[in-house]
C-alpha cells in the first residue's frame, strides 16, 4: 500500500501523536486509517444526498425521496445497483490500464485525508509539509483519469481525459498561489498548525484567496461549471464513458471523495478547520465541510458550463494574475506586521481590495468571452 | 457602467437558486397525490350507453382511424337494431372526439379516466362490457356541458408554488 510506504518514509516528521495513546504508533496508524476510510465513505454518501436533494430543490424538483426515510438510503441503492451491473470492457481497450485506472484515481483522493485534522492533533500524519503533500498527491488522480481516457480506446474518453489534464495543469497554479497566501499568514505548512494559527478564520484575512481557491478547486475536481471533462452534452461522459459496474462506481466515488477533500481543505485553510465554540471539534469540522460542499452545489446549480477556451482563459487571464496580486498584497501585509497589529482594519482593507480587484480586472483586462453572450 | 458583467449577474443567479430552494417544489408525487384533470378531458377511452345506443353506426363511420367496429343484428319484432359487437381499438384512437360529437342519440362519451396503460396490445381493444359507465370510470364533460358541471374543478400545479413548504 502506498499509505504504508508513505508512513514508513515520513516517520521522522511526526509531531502530534497523542502521548498516552495505547500501543503508540501502529495503533494510531490503524485507528486513523479506519477513521479516514470510514469518514470518506460516509461523507461521500451524505454529500451525494445533499447534492441530489439540494440540487433538486433548487431546480423546483424534490430529488430522490423514495428509498428510506426522506430518500436517505438513495446512495446505498445507487451503490447496490451499480455494483450489480455487468462489468463491460471494450474489445479494443488496453485491459491492464483500463483496469488499473480507477484504483490509481481513487487512492490519492483517500490519501489527501491523511493530513487533514479532525480535531487538535487528531490526524493520521501531522506532516510539517502537510499542504505541500496535499498539492502533490491530489494531482496524481489526474494520472488515473488520463489512464482511463487512454485505456478505453474511445475518442470521447481521450478528449475528456486531455481536457482534464489541461485543466488540472492550468488550475494548479492559482490553487497553489492562493494556498501560499494562507501559509504566509500562518507561518507553517502543517495543516494542524494552520488551523491552530487561525484565531479568526483566514477567509476574513484572505477573501480574494478564498474566492480564487474555491474557483480553482472546483475546476481541479471537475465540478460544474468547470466539468468540461465529463460534459455530457459534448463528449458522452468524458473519461468514464467506457466504464460500468464496479469500476464506474470507483470513478463516481473519486468524484465525490475529491469534492469532500476540496471542501475539507477549504475549511481547514480558510474557515478555521475544527475550531468552533460549544460543539466538539470533529462535529464543527463536518458541519463546515458540509457548508462548503453546499456552496459548491449552489454554484453548480446556478452557473452554466463554460467552454474549453473560456476555461483556459479564466485560469490564465483572471485567476493567475489575481493570485499573484493576492500573494504580493499578503506578503506586504505580513512583512509590515499589519496583520497582527491592525487586524480588523486589514480585514476591511482586504475585502475592499477584493471587490476592487475583481471589478477592475473584469472591467479592463478579462471578461469571459469578452462579454459576448452569443458566441 | 453595467454591473451585470462584474459578478452581480452571478449573485443574482445565486439568489434565484436559493429562492427556489426555499420554495415549494413545483411537482406532484403522482401515485399518492393526484391533480384533478380538466373537466372537458379528451382521453382515449370511451364510455358507451347501452340503453341510448340504437346501433346506427354513425360513430364508426365518422371515426377517421376506423378504430370503432360495430356489428348489429335486426330485431324484427321490436323493429330496431341489436348491437352484437361494439369494439374500439384504443391503440388507434387519436382522441379527436368526432365520434362523441357525431352520436345523434348522446350514447357515446369520453371517459374522465386517464390511466389507460396496458401491458399487451390486445388489451387496448375494449368491448361492450368494458365501455359501460362505472363509479371508477366517470363520464368526461367533453361536448356535454351539463356533465362537466358535475365534475370537480381542475387543479393546477401552479397553485402549489404559493403554498408554504
Amino acid at each position: 500500500m502506498m499509505i504504508v510506504d508513505f508512513i514508513a518514509t515520513g516517520q521522522g516528521h511526526f509531531q502530534a501523536i497523542p502521548p498516552d495513546w495505547p500501543g503508540g504508533f501502529w495503533w494510531h496508524w490503524l485507528f486513523f486509517t479506519v477513521v479516514v476510510i470510514g469518514f470518506v465513505l460516509t461523507m461521500v454518501m451524505g454529500v451525494i444526498y445533499i447534492e441530489r436533494r439540494g440540487m433538486g430543490r433548487m431546480q423546483s424538483r424534490l430529488g430522490p425521496n423514495r428509498t428510506g426515510p426522506f430518500g436517505l438510503l438513495q446512495p446505498v441503492a445507487d451503490a447496490v445497483k451499480v455494483l450489480l451491473k455487468e462489468n463491460i470492457v471494450p474489445a479494443a481497450a488496453d485491459k491492464l490500464v483500463h483496469w488499473l485506472a480507477p484504483v490509481v484515481a481513487f487512492a490519492p483522493a483517500l490519501m489527501i485525508f491523511a493530513v487533514i485534522p479532525f480535531s487538535n492533533g487528531a490526524l493520521l500524519a501531522d506532516l510539517n509539509i502537510g499542504i505541500l503533500y496535499i498539492v502533490a498527491i491530489s494531482s496524481v488522480s489526474t494520472v488515473g483519469v488520463f489512464m482511463a481516457g487512454w485505456g478505453s480506446s474511445n475518442k470521447y474518453s481521450l478528449l475528456g481525459a486531455m481536457r482534464n489534464v489541461a485543466a488540472v495543469v492550468s488550475y494548479e497554479i492559482p490553487l497553489v498561489l492562493a494556498i501560499v497566501g494562507v501559509v504566509l499568514i500562518a507561518g507553517s505548512l502543517s495543516m494542524n498548525q494552520i488551523v491552530v494559527a487561525q484565531n479568526i478564520p483566514f477567509i476574513l484575512l484572505q477573501p480574494l484567496g478564498f474566492l480564487l481557491f474555491f474557483a480553482a478547486g472546483c475546476a481541479e475536481i471537475n465540478r460544474s461549471p468547470f466539468d468540461l471533462m465529463e460534459a455530457d452534452s459534448e463528449i458522452v461522459a468524458g473519461f468514464h464513458t467506457e466504464y460500468s459496474g464496479m469500476k464506474f462506481a470507483m470513478f463516481y466515488l473519486v468524484e465525490y471523495a475529491e469534492a469532500v477533500a476540496i471542501s475539507a481543505i477549504i475549511c481547514t485553510l480558510f474557515l478555521g478547520g475544527w475550531k468552533g465554540p460549544l460543539l466538539p471539534p470533529w462535529l464543527w469540522f463536518i458541519i463546515k465541510v458540509m457548508l462548503v460542499f453546499f456552496a459548491m452545489v449552489w454554484t453548480r446549480t446556478t452557473l452554466p458550463r463554460i467552454r474549453i477556451d473560456q476555461l483556459m482563459a479564466f485560469a490564465w487571464k483572471f485567476l493567475f494574475p489575481m493570485a499573484i496580486i493576492n500573494l504580493f498584497i499578503t506578503a506586504l501585509q505580513v512583512l509590515a506586521g499589519w496583520l497582527t497589529q491592525l487586524m480588523w482594519a486589514m480585514i476591511i482593507v482586504n475585502f475592499a481590495v477584493t471587490a476592487f480587484m475583481v471589478l477592475i480586472w473584469s472591467r479592463f483586462f478579462f471578461r469571459l468571452g469578452w462579454g459576448r453572450i452569443e458566441v | 457602467m453595467k454591473f451585470e458583467r462584474y459578478g452581480i449577474g452571478i449573485a443574482k443567479g445565486l439568489t434565484v437558486t436559493i429562492r427556489h430552494l426555499l420554495r415549494h417544489p413545483t411537482v406532484n408525487q403522482y401515485p399518492e397525490q393526484r391533480l384533478n384533470i380538466s373537466r372537458r378531458f379528451r382521453g382515449n377511452e370511451l364510455i358507451w350507453n347501452r340503453e341510448k345506443c340504437t346501433g346506427c353506426g354513425t360513430c364508426a363511420k365518422t371515426c377517421p382511424q376506423g378504430a370503432i367496429e360495430i356489428v348489429t343484428a335486426t330485431d324484427m319484432a321490436e323493429n330496431k337494431y341489436i348491437v352484437d359487437k361494439y369494439e374500439i381499438d384504443t391503440g388507434y384512437c387519436i382522441q379527436c372526439g368526432l365520434c362523441v360529437e357525431a352520436c345523434p342519440y348522446e350514447a357515446l362519451y369520453f371517459s374522465h379516466n386517464f390511466e389507460c396503460a396496458r401491458y399487451r396490445r390486445g388489451e387496448l381493444v375494449q368491448g361492450k362490457e368494458e365501455m359501460l359507465e362505472t363509479p371508477q370510470r366517470k363520464v368526461s364533460g367533453y361536448f356535454y356541458p351539463d356533465k362537466a358541471q358535475k365534475l370537480p374543478g381542475q387543479t393546477l400545479l401552479v397553485e402549489k408554488i404559493t403554498e408554504k413548504r
